[in-house]
């Protein structure tokens, strides 16, 4: 965690996100009748595990498995020249031809919206999805642009002030999610 | 660490972390290449100009393709039918280009130092594209990109420079950013065009490209600036090819896995012969690729960030 927060409450434990993604998984499953043409796509950074997870749960429910990508979304920001400090551009991974799949955004934290914006301008210009999904591990409101998730781990009713951190072994070492504070 | 520059100026005063930065990004640039629509939005609304006073075909061409598919409004400012031929002055030229409203401007001039007094002058982002015998940061950049992806890293690696290093603004970014990233790097030419004290910018030198050509890991063979030579600095262009021109015969005595690069254009058959440009080692067009995801990644870099408020999830 940033040593600029104070953490607040542990709203998720790597029980509850095991619980989330396996409820996700089969919702997944419920609502694409299956999972013909269904891919998954992680948005770097902690969205790309996540879509990794989500894929291998879908995998034991239905004993095949699904294409999983990696989108990095840096260059479709459309707040560049308003953040201070430059955000690393990732490279994007997605290995198969996105036309024709019902492709499913999956990200850690649902807030302004404004990641899934750019996200979908970066799955179109690769190509045309039957249909878009969003999965997202928390939303936690505060919506900037009229997008909402499809599917949700937890929604997390937060103040503008907090800070969502999820935590991923993957990434972090530790597996939670927690409600901080910027502590200036 | 995140980068703070407005300006690239060359590879002199860029930290190791930050040449690293570059080619990180550029190389998630290079995504782009391999889809049918090459256009990202990232600098929508950003306007770039081009002003070369010294002729160049590949590098405005990468600046333009660079700037246009990451969407930026790219204007090519031709010296010779501008103002520049009424007599108005570096500075004022530079300072309009600036009033009109451009955001960035890559500029390639003969006199060493222009960009670093551009950029001191002005606001908008200013980007070296070679000036004078000093620096051309972004061929540097792209040929420490193209070293990297065939090399895999930099730590203990042989690198021959050889040709022209006098007047070559190649070889001193090459130099630059070599040493920062760990290379060894050996300047091989006539020895009238390896200047003098060289060895301060810790190469060695040599003057028998025989000696060095079989323990070397990469060769970036340098264009022989025939419009920048002096009378009487080598005897005669086809002595030059014969002790240091990069043909087959030498290739033959190389490491299997050489890597040779060449910045382009090449005068053919006199530094380098048409099947060393077409040997498999040889990385030419992939230099030339390169070229555009490093300047899309510098534009990208210099452009971004103003403000202060960081955006968290």
């Amino acid at each position: 965690m940033k040593s600029n927060l104070k953490e607040k409450t542990v709203i998720m434990d790597a029980d509850g996100m095991r619980r989330a993604l396996s409820r996700i998984a089969h919702e997944i499953i419920e609502e694409n009748q299956g999972i013909e043409d269904v891919v998954l796509v992680g948005i770097r950074t902690r969205g790309a595990p996540l879509a990794q997870r989500l894929a291998e749960n879908i995998e034991r429910i239905e004993g095949r498995k699904i294409p999983v990508g990696i989108l990095d979304i840096t260059l479709y920001r459309d707040d560049l020249t308003t953040i201070a400090r430059q955000p690393l551009v990732g490279k994007t991974e997605i290995p198969f031809d996105v036309t024709g799949t019902k492709l499913i955004l999956v990200d850690d934290v649902l807030y302004t919206g404004r990641t899934i914006r750019a996200a979908l301008d970066g799955v179109i210009d690769l190509g045309r999805p039957k249909r878009v999904q969003l999965a997202v591990l928390i939303d936690r409101g505060h919506r900037e642009l009229p997008i909402r998730a499809d599917y949700v781990g937890k929604n997390v009713p937060t103040s503008r002030k907090e800070v969502i951190v999820v935590e991923l072994k993957e990434i972090d070492g530790d597996e939670r999610v927690i409600i901080a504070e910027k502590a200036n | 660490m995140r980068w703070k520059r407005k300006d690239l100026m060359g590879l002199e005063e860029l930290e190791p972390w930050e040449i690293e930065l570059v080619l990180d990004t550029a190389e998630a640039c290079k995504g782009i290449f391999s889809r049918d629509i090459k256009k990202l939005p990232t600098l929508r609304g950003k306007t770039m100009v081009n002003i070369f006073y010294e002729p160049s075909t590949r590098t405005r061409t990468s600046f333009e393709v660079a700037g246009k598919w990451m969407s930026a409004d790219v204007i090519n400012v031709s010296v010779n039918t501008s103002s520049v031929r009424k007599g108005e002055s570096l500075r004022d030229t530079l300072k309009t280009i600036q009033a009109v409203g451009a955001d960035v401007v890559a500029i390639r001039h003969s006199a060493a130092g222009v960009p670093h007094m551009l950029g001191k002058m002005l606001d908008i982002s200013v980007i070296n594209a070679g000036d004078g015998a000093h620096e051309h940061p972004t061929q540097g950049l792209l040929d420490l990109l193209t070293i990297r992806e065939k090399k895999g890293s930099f730590e203990g690696l042989k690198v021959a420079i050889v040709g022209d290093i006098s007047h070559s603004r190649v070889a001193k970014s090459n130099i630059w950013g070599l040493k920062k990233l760990g290379a060894e790097v050996t300047v091989i030419g006539p020895s009238t065009l390896i200047p003098f004290g060289i060895e301060d910018m810790g190469v060695k030198v040599s003057y028998d490209l025989d000696e060095v050509i079989h323990e070397v890991d990469v060769v970036n063979v340098l264009r022989l600036q025939l419009e920048r030579q002096r009378k009487g600095l080598f005897p005669t262009v086809r002595e030059y090819s014969k002790l240091y021109g990069i043909n087959r015969d030498r290739l033959k005595r190389a490491k299997e896995d050489l890597l040779i690069l060449h910045p382009g254009p090449a005068n053919l058959g006199i530094e380098i012969t048409q099947d060393a440009c077409d040997d498999p080692r040889a990385a030419i067009t992939e230099q030339v690729t390169n070229g555009v995801a490093v300047r899309m990644a510098v534009l990208y870099l210099v452009l971004g960030g103003v403000s202060d408020n960081e955006l968290i999830n």
